[in-house]
């Protein structure tokens, strides 16, 4: 299979600080890539570089067969872009808004328009098709950014966290519509903080953390490099937690995680339900109470826990009691 | 397609997608006509009986070539906080993403910008007309009048253009532009005849690119009096050339520098 995205050695400074620290990466023709990392992982650099808005300080990168460096006006017209922000005009329709990049990416007056009416179809915004963008919810700005990415049929297609700040329904929606633009053979590189959304859209991922790949493969492979199984309960009174954290303590495979926010704490075991008996007549020895308790196997939030210390969403080293709440908005439970 | 038309026609998708902006935004528009009314009608009868002027002209014929260089400067600040807007909203960089001209973007702005002034100076001049202000010269002169505050407004343009990219905010656009213009518009000749002018501030005056539109487009009115003095500078007594040749090196400076800057910037 091609590679239609080949990245080498990209490199890529602001001023004192070190955005990208030489990162390699290559998405197949016809597959999503996940590119997963907490805030200010690089991610978004990345697809500055890629959809040629930032020239990279040292690396290579090819997009759709074409060299960035040599070549950025040729990727332009293969390439679609979904940045962070919903990039419409607010004072154009939803069918002025299409027609407006249509034409800008050289489709033509009347292919502009068809493919307009066929692309607000798609993404259910006929019914608003002429109203401002102004008077859209944010899931149909969404939406309309990345019909408007759509327009010209581009053979690569770059979303950066299309689902950020969207309601659960919005975001279902907009999985169901990448999931079908994958069907239709689209090449997709997908940043996200999302660990249930890179899992669920994602052929292969890839793992950045200040700007290095950290770990790379499919899920399985990833949740494979963390192991085992993972006991999981949650206290009803946060102070709680450090007697229920020793009490556990010597069944422990491996380190433990106290998240003082949640009230939970994770511990990694092996022994299935015999542990989880040993476990629960532990409990019954500490004044605690605990709210739910399980046998869990581990998903991509355990994934980034182990290799980086910290969740996906935080940014934040783990076990510091002042740390951001590890919400996990997307993690499948 | 060649590059000169491709250009030609991806401006005209911005401009277009600006001027429906100006359609939806009511207060766009009042900022275009309404304010401009309210300028000349307060100046024409507040300052009009206050202000000493040579005889052989009234201070509606005085002060309108002065409204309008006014408001055509002012104007053209709107290229600015415009800019900055769309590259708060991630336009720029959905623009930049695209297969389209590198300069279109800015060609768009600048010239809807322009066709907004234009609107606010018809404006103004039906306004004059009504409070006694008249053009005492020929058709041909008089649109020459209309051009050189059209163009060197068009030219402030492309120097707000830059500003919105480097500063980024309309908020810090507007109130950055306003210290500059603000009295760059009224240590000019605009309001008032430079001989009330303390030395030192004349001196500046005269040679203010502001006046010598202001003194340009008076002459092409013909709202200078017969045998008024000649000035002393010689900005002034050139105002057409004078104002031309400051164009030309404003866009000759800015188009390139507001281009690159384009090309370079990306939102946060």
């Amino acid at each position: 299979m091609t590679n239609a995205v080949v990245v080498e050695g990209l490199v890529k400074r602001f001023g004192e600080n070190t955005a990208l620290g030489g990162v390699d990466l290559t998405v197949s023709e016809g597959t999503v890539l996940g590119l997963l990392g907490p805030n200010g992982a690089g991610k978004t650099t990345v697809v500055r570089i890629l959809s040629t808005l930032l020239q990279p300080d040292a690396g290579r990168a090819e997009v759709a067969g074409l060299d960035l460096a040599t070549q950025a006006d040729q990727v332009r017209a293969r390439i679609g872009l979904t940045g962070q922000y919903a990039a419409v005009d607010e004072y154009l329709t939803g069918a002025e808004n299409l027609e407006m990049v249509g034409r800008l990416y050289r489709l033509g007056k009347r292919e502009s328009r068809q493919r307009a009416g066929s692309l607000l179809e798609r993404f259910d915004l006929t019914d608003a098709a002429h109203r401002p963008a102004k008077t859209y919810s944010g899931g149909m700005r969404r939406r309309l950014d990345v019909a408007a990415s759509l327009i010209a049929r581009p053979q690569v297609l770059f979303l950066d966290e299309p689902t950020t700040g969207l309601d659960p329904r919005s975001r279902l929606a907009m999985w169901e519509f990448i999931a079908d633009l994958v069907h239709d053979g689209t090449t997709i590189l997908l940043t996200t903080q999302y660990l249930e959304e890179a899992d669920r859209l994602a052929d292969r991922m890839v793992v950045i953390d200040r700007g290095e790949v950290i770990a790379r493969g499919t899920a399985d492979e990833l949740k494979a490099q963390v192991g085992g199984e993972r006991l999981e309960l949650t206290v009803a009174v946060v102070e709680q937690l450090d007697a229920v954290t020793e009490a556990l303590r010597p069944l422990a495979q491996g380190e433990l995680h106290a998240d003082r926010q949640s009230r939970r704490l994770s511990v990694p075991v092996t022994g299935g339900t015999d542990t989880l008996a040993e476990a629960l007549r532990r409990l019954s020895g500490v004044r605690a109470d605990v709210l739910d308790i399980g046998l869990r196997r581990p998903d991509l939030d355990d994934v980034f826990l182990t290799l980086t210390g910290h969740s996906a969403e935080d940014g934040e080293p783990a076990g510091d009691p002042e740390a951001v709440p590890t919400v996990s908005a997307g993690a499948s439970r | 397609m060649s590059t000169l038309a491709e250009t030609v026609s991806d401006s005209a998708v911005i401009t277009r997608r600006n001027l429906i902006k100006v359609k939806r935004v009511p207060d766009l528009i009042v900022f275009a006509t309404l304010s401009p009314i309210m300028f000349v009608v307060l100046f024409r009868y507040i300052f009009g009986g206050a202000i000493n002027l040579p005889p052989g002209i009234t201070y509606a014929e005085f002060l309108l070539p002065g409204i309008f260089a006014q408001t055509v400067v002012f104007g053209s600040t709107v290229t600015g906080a415009s800019i900055a807007e769309d590259l708060q909203k991630g336009l720029i960089d959905r623009f930049r993403s695209l297969p389209m001209s590198r300069s279109a973007v800015l060609i768009g702005r600048t010239v809807a910008d322009l066709g907004l002034n234009v609107i606010s100076i018809t404006v103004m001049a039906l306004t004059g007309l009504a409070v006694g202000w008249r053009i005492h010269s020929s058709i041909a002169e008089a649109i020459g009048g209309f051009l050189v505050l059209l163009v060197f407004a068009f030219a402030i343009s492309w120097l707000m253009a830059l500003v919105g990219l480097l500063v980024r905010t309309p908020e810090v656009v507007n109130n950055a532009s306003f210290i500059v213009i603000f009295p760059l518009t009224f240590a000019s000749n605009a309001f008032v005849p430079l001989e009330t002018f303390p030395s030192w501030l004349r001196g500046f005056a005269e040679w203010n690119p502001v006046s010598t539109v202001v003194q340009a487009s008076r002459e092409l009115f013909g709202n200078v009096p017969a045998g008024a003095p000649v000035p002393d500078a010689w900005s002034l007594q050139h105002p057409a050339l004078y104002t031309v040749l400051w164009t030309v090196v404003i866009l000759a400076v800015f188009v390139p520098l507001s281009v690159r800057a384009y090309l370079r910037t990306a939102s946060r």
